[in-house]
Formats: C-alpha cells, structure tokens, sequence
C-alpha cells in the first residue's frame, strides 16, 4: 500500500469511529446510586481493605451504592447499568444520589 | 531482653515458630499466646484480603481450595506495599508453579485479569482529549500522529478464553466460555474499569501505540498481523472509553 493510500484508509478508518462515537453519544450515562443493590453485590472493584467492594451486607443498604443509568436513580425502578435489568424495590424504598440511613447493617 | 525485628517477621510468618523469647509487652509480662493470636490474625487477614482481590479464582477453585492456596502464598509473598488494595501481585506467577493446581492451565491468567483490573481501577486520572481534533486532521497529519493513552489502560494476551471464563464465573447469566484465545483491553471511561475483547491484529496497534509508534506505524503492525485489520473499531473503542489523552502531531 502507498503512503498515499494508507493515510487516506487511516482517515477514512477516524471517520467511520467518530461517526460511530457521535450516534452512540445518546449512549446512557451512569451514576452512582445508593440503597439500590443487593447483599454483597454492590459495585465497586477497589479491592481489599476499601470501602466498597461487595462489602454490603443487607439488600437494599442505605451507605452502598451501585452504577445505573442516569435519570433512573431516583425512584422505585431504578436501571442497572451492569445488566440493564430495572431493580423492583421493594416497599416505598427510593435509590438516592446521596448515601442514605436506612437499611444500615446493624 | 528484646527481640530483633527479623525474628518477630520470620515467626509471625511460620505458625509452627516459637513465640520469639524475649517479647514482653509494656508491663514485662511474656507474650505468650497473645503472640499465637496476632499471627493468626494477620494469616486471616491477608486471606481475607486475597478473597477480596482475587474473586473469580476463587469461585473457580471454591473456598476451601483457595484458602489453602492462601495459606501458602501469604508466607512465601507477605505485602511488599502498605496498600492491601493492591495485595497479591506475585498471584499469577505463583499460580503457575503452585503443583496442586497446575492442572488449571488457565488460572495464572484469570489471575493476571483480576489484578489488570484493580491496577486500572487505581489508576492515575487523565483528562481524555476531544476526539473531534482527529476528524479535522489532514490524512497525512493523521499517519505522523501519536497518541498518548490513558494511565489506566491495560492490555492482557492470553491463550486461554480468559475474558469468557471471568465472566461465566462473575457475571450473573454469562453463557459458558468458548474455547478460544482472547486479549482484553481494559478501559476506565468512568469510575470502573471495562473489559473488550480484540483481536490479535489490534494488539499489535495498540502496543504500537504504546510503544510510542506513529499512528501510521501502528497501523502497519496490526495490518501485519491481519490484512482485515478493523483500525475504526479499535479507535472507537479507545475513544467511547476515553482513553486518549493527548494527540501529538508531527512527522512520521
């Protein structure tokens, strides 16, 4: 391949993933919400000696969070970001943006 | 009477060791068995540790198998740093040599997978670049560029279908994994890290990259490796995970 032609297939290649960037943009954004995971699922891959690490203990805990999707945090469904999957909480709970104190381990 | 900071280290680490003479606490009473309880604490701890650092492993080999590989690793590679989030970084190559569990061919990588992922996940922060510079470079500009990639990148070869057996283990409703060589690139756009699978081809352009190569350059070693080499899906996947953090233009 000439000089000529690769740097217009390396351009043509930039092209097509900034397109392909652009129309992914709508793409979900993730936050971090509390009092949504269950037991010892909570996100987090800091490991040992940290503070997040499925280290909850009840479902549901006020002080763990876990990532969904932007917008969804703040009700009784919220969007998991891992798997998609919308969470049924149950009762009157609500995730929060801020950590919470209910269902703390006692 | 004291005792010398090696004797105490060496007994600490060999539960058949005496109690160090001469170890008295503040009162001038013996240690005695208040020595036997902080050693065992500190094998438990660093057990526990590893549990936390090495989650697949675990679940492949299961509780008690691994808490005896602990055991041994622990005494043989006590924590070199005082971060515990970052324990066990001899884990692969101790895997690989550890008799008992050399059947397990695939078990070092899983290993190097899970420490690649906490070493991103504590990696250093970087501002990604505007990926928008590159569509407004001229295509010769383009070949002569270098991109500088984010701190927490990793990138990890295997021979075993090491992505596919992390995630059958760790991801709820993973299907079991094929039997195939697979690369990850691990990427951090957010706050965790993610894992792609790519093909050998772009790990050749990525250690082009790394290599501080010119894109164009980079270009020619995934092409070597793959005539099909897919450079757009490489870059859309360095770009949607923020990864690029400085484009330096020049000659090639």
């Amino acid at each position: 391949m000439s000089n000529a032609m690769k740097s217009v297939a390396i351009a043509g290649a930039v092209t097509a993933a900034l397109g392909a960037h652009a129309t992914g943009a709508n793409a979900a954004e993730n936050v971090k919400c509390y009092g949504v995971s269950l037991a010892g699922e909570n996100d987090c891959k800091a490991g040992a000696g940290t503070t997040c690490a499925g280290t909850s203990t009840v479902d549901y805990q006020g002080n763990a969070w876990t990532l969904v999707e932007s917008g969804t945090c703040e009700s009784d469904s919220p969007v998991l970001a891992k798997s998609g999957e919308e969470v049924d909480l149950p009762g009157d709970r609500m995730g929060s943006l801020e950590e919470l104190s209910r269902d703390l381990p006692s | 009477m004291s005792v010398s900071q090696s004797d105490f280290h060496a007994a600490l680490l060999d539960s058949a060791a005496p109690v160090p003479s001469g170890l008295r606490d503040g009162n001038g009473r013996a240690a005695g068995n208040r020595f036997s309880v902080y050693r065992n604490n500190v094998a438990v701890s660093l057990t526990e540790a590893l549990e936390v650092n090495f989650p697949a492993v675990r679940k492949l080999i299961g509780e008690k198998k691994f808490r005896a590989m602990a055991g041994i690793f622990l005494r043989q590679h006590p924590p070199e740093a005082p971060m515990i989030s970052q324990y066990g970084t001899e884990m692969p190559d101790f895997l690989k040599t550890f008799q008992p569990l050399a059947h397990i061919g695939y078990l070092p990588d899983v290993a190097r997978l899970e420490l690649a992922l906490r070493q991103s996940y504590h990696a250093a922060d970087a501002t990604p670049v505007d990926p928008a510079i590159l569509g407004t470079m001229a295509p010769e500009a383009l070949m002569g560029a270098h991109l500088d990639l984010a701190p927490a990148l990793r990138l990890l070869r295997s021979d075993w279908p090491v992505h596919g057996i992390w995630s059958y283990k760790m991801e709820p409703g993973a299907p079991k994994a094929v039997h195939e060589p697979q690369n990850v690139l691990i990427l951090r756009p957010d706050f965790d890290p993610r894992m792609t699978v790519i093909s050998n081809a772009a790990v050749a352009f990525l250690q082009g990259l790394l290599d501080g190569t010119s894109l164009g350059t980079a270009h020619d070693r995934g092409i070597a490796v793959d005539p099909d080499f897919d450079l757009a899906h490489i870059l859309g996947l360095l770009i949607g995970g923020k990864a690029i953090t400085n484009i330096i233009t020049g000659e090639s």
